[in-house]
């Protein structure tokens, strides 16, 4: 008899049931999207605050002083130590590859264009290197996003170069054009614009810069761009005076200090630290959008709960008339209240089922507008997003159920509410 | 609304209209005091969310001048820049930003060792490059900043140290150290006023915050090229393009949140009102059964949506302000201003919403007869 009240409840007011369902069906993909977004954030903008550039720099330990001044280097080639290029790859081998975005060695040797002295910066543009089965493609195009070319991008192993736009402009030289560095013709592919220093330098493929040098192999210094999680008081710790177990739990988080470590021991006699200018503002403004993304989210689900009940309570309110007739029949307030509750407790499911699908479907259209990439759904959220959904549902009904019980039949059925 | 009471021609029926609205109110005050507060709900959390979408951006980009200077000035061919540079820099700025000197020298250690010496203004340093980790900043005269790979040369243990220039030599103490992972470390800072002592050289560089949107950066940066034409003026790519794209991406994320926040909102209005309305059919249908011309009933409905979705907004207004600036102070440690401006779009977005949401029932209503609905059915 239950099972046919309920059953006939849904077949004759299917408008009412369509309504309710669909606000519950809103609601639920609206709390689901927004879930999503919210708990997917912080990845995604970790990942647009790498258009900063490298957070880490990586030299060689016994280093002489850099005599840098407005970005010019100042200090003679012949100087100081180098990195080995055939290291580079093992970056790759650190426990922490996967948020290491990617790497550009630098090596700056000063060359004679035109009478006179002009630094050529040697480096990766997008280079391909294998370490072990994993191949990979790294270089400036990723770790300094905001270089620009006109032209295109000169090849890794060839012997073409980039020219500073300012440098271009003295020079009067277009892409396509021929420069004489180093006593050879090398093609210009393209003028650099980046804001800094290399606007007045020549950028070349580091092979280039290697032979000039006469030092096969040499780098001067290493950028790694990596997504890290923002400091906190266990990353700002000395290994050296943590117990074994501590050691572990600083080793295996992405904190920037225990990556610097990580490549330090990766790469020979080298010396890695975290360029704090990007390193530590990063967790500042992460954290600032992490939480606006996470009240805008509560407003959110305030919102959608809000109209779940309300739904819920007007479909119920537009009963009275039923549940006079089921009291004046004899049935008691519990009765009653199970037969809305179960209604309820359908709705929600199927609304919630719907609205999780839908709520997928729309994380994923606000991840590929915003992001260009998908935001994922942990599956853990479905059986919470449904209880929601339920427990929603059930608020929103209890006080029109209520209501509802305790009228008057009389009144009811004579249509006085 | 008006006209149909006007061409009646005489104040009580107006008074009767009002009077039917105040009670249809009244009388059904559970009811009304529902869809009133779903209507104030709705429009404090689309005020929330508009207020924060359009003054978040001014918060946000206050965060991202943590990051340092946007723009640096630099004298051309190795000048200095002239004297009153800084003067003209910073009432360009006018409160808008804040602008730094710094000079830069090649000084020996006294066996011989190269190093880059820098003279700033160590106060304002302070405040622009906030991520610099100092352990000690100077604070009296000949005391020096040194960068912890250059105190390693120059300083071991904070001894104190001579440098030389053009065969000038200063002693200075070691105050502290500065660790950035940059250039700053090989680098030792002075105070502009020891600095110029010594060396005589005057500042070539300026780095400048400037705050605002982009254009105004922009309009900055033209500004500053006009009035200094011996230096060069160029954006900090890095820092400006970062800003763009990251604060491009949270601002896309807001307003798809608050767009679909407000959608919620709207539909929770929708379904309370249209079941208020259709709460009401037997006003309804009575009024018809009395004689009461379609007109009349279908503008007192409408009126009483109306009225709802004025009063709903301007609560739900004042509510949402302060939500909004409570999210501020929590998020950011500072208010968010109030946007006065946006309420007119609040109010006739509520008012709209409630209309709609009156008229769907009533075009529904009239197709039926008064006499169906008084019989209950």
């Amino acid at each position: 008899m239950f099972a046919r009240l309920v059953y006939e409840s849904f077949r004759r007011q299917k408008r009412r049931k369509l309504l309710a369902a669909i606000a519950i069906t809103l609601g639920v993909g609206v709390a689901t999207a927004m879930i999503a977004v919210a708990t997917d954030i912080g990845d995604k903008m970790s990942r647009e605050l790498r258009s900063y550039g490298a957070n880490l720099i990586v030299t060689p330990q016994d280093d002489t002083l850099d005599l840098q001044i407005g970005g010019v280097d100042l200090k003679p080639p012949s100087d100081g130590a180098y990195l080995n290029e055939a290291d580079l790859p093992k970056v790759r081998g650190t426990f922490w590859h996967h948020n290491i975005v990617g790497f550009s060695p630098m090596l700056p040797v000063n060359v004679n264009i035109a009478g006179n002295n002009t630094t050529l910066l040697g480096t990766y543009f997008a280079k391909h290197l294998t370490f072990g089965k994993d191949e990979f493609v790294t270089g400036v195009t990723i770790t300094h996003p905001w270089w620009k070319v006109s032209g295109a991008w000169p090849n890794d192993e060839s012997q073409d170069v980039l020219l500073g736009e300012r440098l271009a402009a003295r020079l009067d030289k277009k892409p396509g054009d021929e420069i004489e560095v180093a006593n050879q013709k090398r093609r210009i592919t393209g003028t650099l614009s980046t804001g800094g220093a290399e606007d007045d330098e020549i950028v070349a493929p580091l092979s280039l810069a290697q032979s000039i040098l006469g030092k096969p192999g040499a780098v001067r210094r290493l950028y790694v761009s990596a997504m890290t999680k923002p400091e906190d008081a266990l990353a700002r710790r000395d290994p050296k005076s943590m117990g074994p177990e501590l050691f572990d739990r600083w080793y295996c988080s992405p904190y920037v200090q225990s990556i610097a470590y990580q490549l330090q021991e990766a790469i020979p006699h080298s010396h890695a630290e975290q360029i704090r200018q990007v390193a530590q503002n990063e967790g500042t403004v992460l954290e600032k959008i992490k939480g606006l993304m996470l009240l805008v989210t509560f407003a959110a689900l305030f919102a959608s709960a809000l109209a779940v009940s309300a739904a819920m309570a007007t479909a119920i309110f537009e009963r009275r008339n039923e549940v006079g007739l089921m009291k004046a029949l004899g049935a008691g307030k519990f009765a009653i209240a199970a037969l809305f509750f179960t209604e309820a407790t359908l709705l929600a499911i199927i609304g919630g089922m719907v609205g999780f699908g839908g709520g997928m479907l729309l994380a994923g259209e606000i991840g590929r507008s915003i992001f260009g990439d998908r935001i994922p759904i942990d599956p853990v959220l479905f059986p919470i997003i449904i209880a929601i959904a339920v427990l929603v549902t059930f608020a929103g009904s209890a006080l029109a159920i209520r209501k509802a019980v305790t009228f008057d039949p009389v009144y009811a059925l004579r249509g006085e509410g | 609304m008006t006209s149909s009471v006007e061409s009646r021609g005489a104040n009580p029926h107006t008074s009767m209209f009002v009077r039917m609205l105040l009670r249809g109110a009244v009388v059904r005050r559970g009811r009304a005091a529902s869809a009133l507060f779903a209507m104030v709900v709705a429009a404090a959390v689309s005020t929330a969310m508009l207020n924060l979408y359009v003054d978040v951006q001014a918060k946000l980009r206050k965060e991202f001048r943590s990051y340092g200077a946007n723009v640096v000035v630099v004298a051309k061919n190795g000048q200095s820049l002239s004297l009153d540079a800084l003067q003209q820099l910073n009432s360009v700025l006018a409160g808008r930003g804040m602008a730094v000197p710094f000079a830069y020298v090649i000084a020996q250690t006294p066996d011989g060792q190269s190093v880059v010496v820098s003279g700033t203004d160590l106060e304002q340093v302070r405040k622009l490059d906030n991520w610099w980790s100092v352990t000690n900043w100077p604070q009296r005269a000949n005391e020096a900043l040194v960068g912890v790979r250059a105190s390693s040369v120059v300083s071991p243990n904070g001894r104190p140290f001579d440098l030389i220039f053009h065969g000038q030599t200063i002693h200075l103490d070691s105050a502290g150290t500065v660790r950035t992972g940059a250039s700053e470390d090989s680098r030792i800072y002075l105070s502009m006023t020891d600095f110029e002592n010594w060396t005589g050289v005057q500042p070539s560089t300026m780095e400048v915050a400037a705050s605002g949107s982009p254009e105004d950066v922009d309009a900055i940066i033209k500004q500053l090229a006009r009035l200094l034409p011996s230096a060069e003026v160029r954006p900090v790519r890095q820092v400006m393009e970062g800003e763009a794209r990251v604060l491009g991406k949270t601002r896309a994320t807001l307003s798809a949140a608050a767009a679909l926040i407000i959608l919620t909102a709207a539909l929770c209005v929708l379904s309370t009102l249209i079941g208020w309305v259709f709460d009401r059919r037997r006003d309804f249908a009575i009024m018809k059964a009395l004689g009461a011309p379609e007109r009349l009933v279908n503008s007192l409905f409408a009126a009483e949506a109306a009225v709802l979705g004025a009063v709903g907004a301007l609560i739900g207004f004042l509510i949402g302000i302060g939500a909004a600036a409570w999210i501020g102070r929590a998020n950011f440690h500072a208010a968010v201003v109030p946007r006065f401006g946006i309420f007119p779009e609040v109010l006739l977005g509520s008012i709209l919403v409630a209309l709609l949401s009156a008229i769907l029932p009533i075009f529904l209503l009239r197709q039926v007869q008064p006499a169906i609905i008084l019989r209950g059915e």
